[in-house]
């Protein structure tokens, strides 16, 4: 295969991974890698550089959409972004420590996990808690435009527990160049009880600064291709851009499930190469 | 007017002024987010094309890790790389121009809660902005 094949095969299914990731909400950075070590042969580091690129590409094309709805909370995702950076730098490093089986090993029972969560019912958001001393200190409390009309208050509780596995939504990213918007929801609507529709969007708003925060690591790696990253991220934000646009009329519900079972797949292909010694 | 209407809509009006200058700020970085990544998608398309034109019919080869020359590798060496008008290096250009659009985005944030005179929240974002910062600049010396 010369270059000019490989490069129109690898943005083709990017954009297929981008157009799959924003319908679905999953984030096209989760299959991204897979794609490019299981069926390009890609070098597990060039593929997670390549991946982190997208992340941002993808994240910060999202984020501009979002902002005007007045949903993300920019204090929150701001507090929160010092454990995620702080963690993506700390996973950045470990990744140079780390053999390439061992990633895909990681990698796949991440891909597994993701696979189950998207799968599980979300338990229904208790609303109206009492304000918690140490958010209210940092000044976290918010309202958004809720469905029914008017502003909606919310006081987000748990916030050590929340900083702690944005620590570690942080780390994962680094070490394997992914979004992680899995990990960071589940810390803001799980542990800080923070309304859902107000954690998907300042989810969003944090992964590309997170990402920025180990891509640079990667740079300076020299694990970021310049031939391998042009296809992936060109690709990944067409891809995603188209999917933002049809969002609105597509019944997402079937292709959920279509590509959860994809990314468990992928897990398990993952798993199987990385202990195998395949990778 | 009952009080939970009342409630309601102190409420609505307590939250409303408290959003807007931070709605003001996040329209400010949702439109230099979206000026960032056209940008930088643009040249890296440019840079795409240059490359493939040149070294298109060349063989692939990815499944071997070699890490890149140090001229793609630190912000220096890509800008100069760049401006040689290479493809490789117009590529690396535009990821960084993409990398650094968040570190812009916190940058711009430091700014809005200055304007806010939110001590609290302007030291927060100044650590974010020095872990970016040593990432971009300073980690190739960790190694």
């Amino acid at each position: 295969m010369n270059i000019l094949e490989f490069t129109i095969l690898v943005a083709a299914g990017s954009f297929v991974a981008g157009l799959l990731g924003s319908l679905t909400g999953l984030g096209g950075g989760v299959v991204l890698v897979p794609l490019l070590t299981l069926f390009f042969k890609v070098d597990i580091r060039y593929a997670i550089g390549a991946s982190l690129v997208s992340v941002i590409a993808t994240s910060s094309g999202a984020a501009a959409a979002y902002v005007k709805e007045g949903f993300s909370n920019i204090r929150i995702g701001m507090f929160l972004e010092i454990a995620t950076t702080v963690g993506a730098l700390v996973g950045a490093f470990l990744a140079a420590f780390i053999s390439t089986k061992a990633l895909a090993v990681i990698f796949g029972v991440m891909l597994l996990y993701s696979a189950y969560l998207s799968r599980k019912p979300r338990p229904r958001a208790q609303r109206n808690l009492p304000p918690d001393p140490l958010a209210t200190k940092l000044r976290m409390n918010g309202s958004f435009p809720s469905e029914e009309g008017g502003m909606r208050q919310y006081n987000v509780q748990r916030v050590p527990l929340g900083f702690s596995l944005m620590f570690g939504a942080g780390a994962l990213s680094g070490l394997l160049g992914i979004g992680s918007g899995a990990v960071k929801v589940l810390a803001m609507d799980q542990a800080m009880k923070i309304p859902f529709k107000v954690s998907t969007t300042t989810s969003n708003f944090m992964i590309g600064v997170t990402a920025a925060a180990s891509a640079g690591v990667y740079l300076n790696r020299g694990y970021v291709d310049p031939g391998l990253a042009m296809p992936v991220m060109l690709g990944v934000l067409a891809g995603s851009l188209l999917g933002a646009r049809i969002l609105v009329k597509a019944e997402t519900k079937v292709l959920r499930i279509v590509f959860s079972v994809v990314i468990a797949v992928l897990g398990l292909q993952m798993l199987y190469k990385g202990l195998t010694g395949g990778i | 007017m009952t009080e939970a209407n009342a409630n309601q809509a102190a409420s609505k009006e307590a939250g409303s002024k408290g959003v807007w200058t931070d709605q003001k700020l996040e329209n400010l970085v949702g439109n230099l987010l979206r000026a960032g990544v056209s940008l930088s998608a643009f040249v890296v398309a440019i840079g795409g094309i240059i490359y493939l034109a040149r070294h298109g019919r060349e063989p692939e080869n990815y499944r071997v890790f070699q890490g890149e020359p140090s001229d793609l590798k630190s912000v220096s060496g890509i800008v100069r790389f760049a401006f040689g008008f290479h493809g490789r290096g117009i590529i690396q250009f535009g990821l960084l121009l993409l990398i650094a659009t968040p570190v812009f985005r916190v940058a711009l944030s430091i700014w809005g809660f200055a304007a806010e005179r939110d001590r609290m929240y302007m030291i927060f974002t100044g650590i974010v902005l020095v872990v970016l910062l040593y990432s971009l600049l300073g980690s190739g010396s960790a190694f």
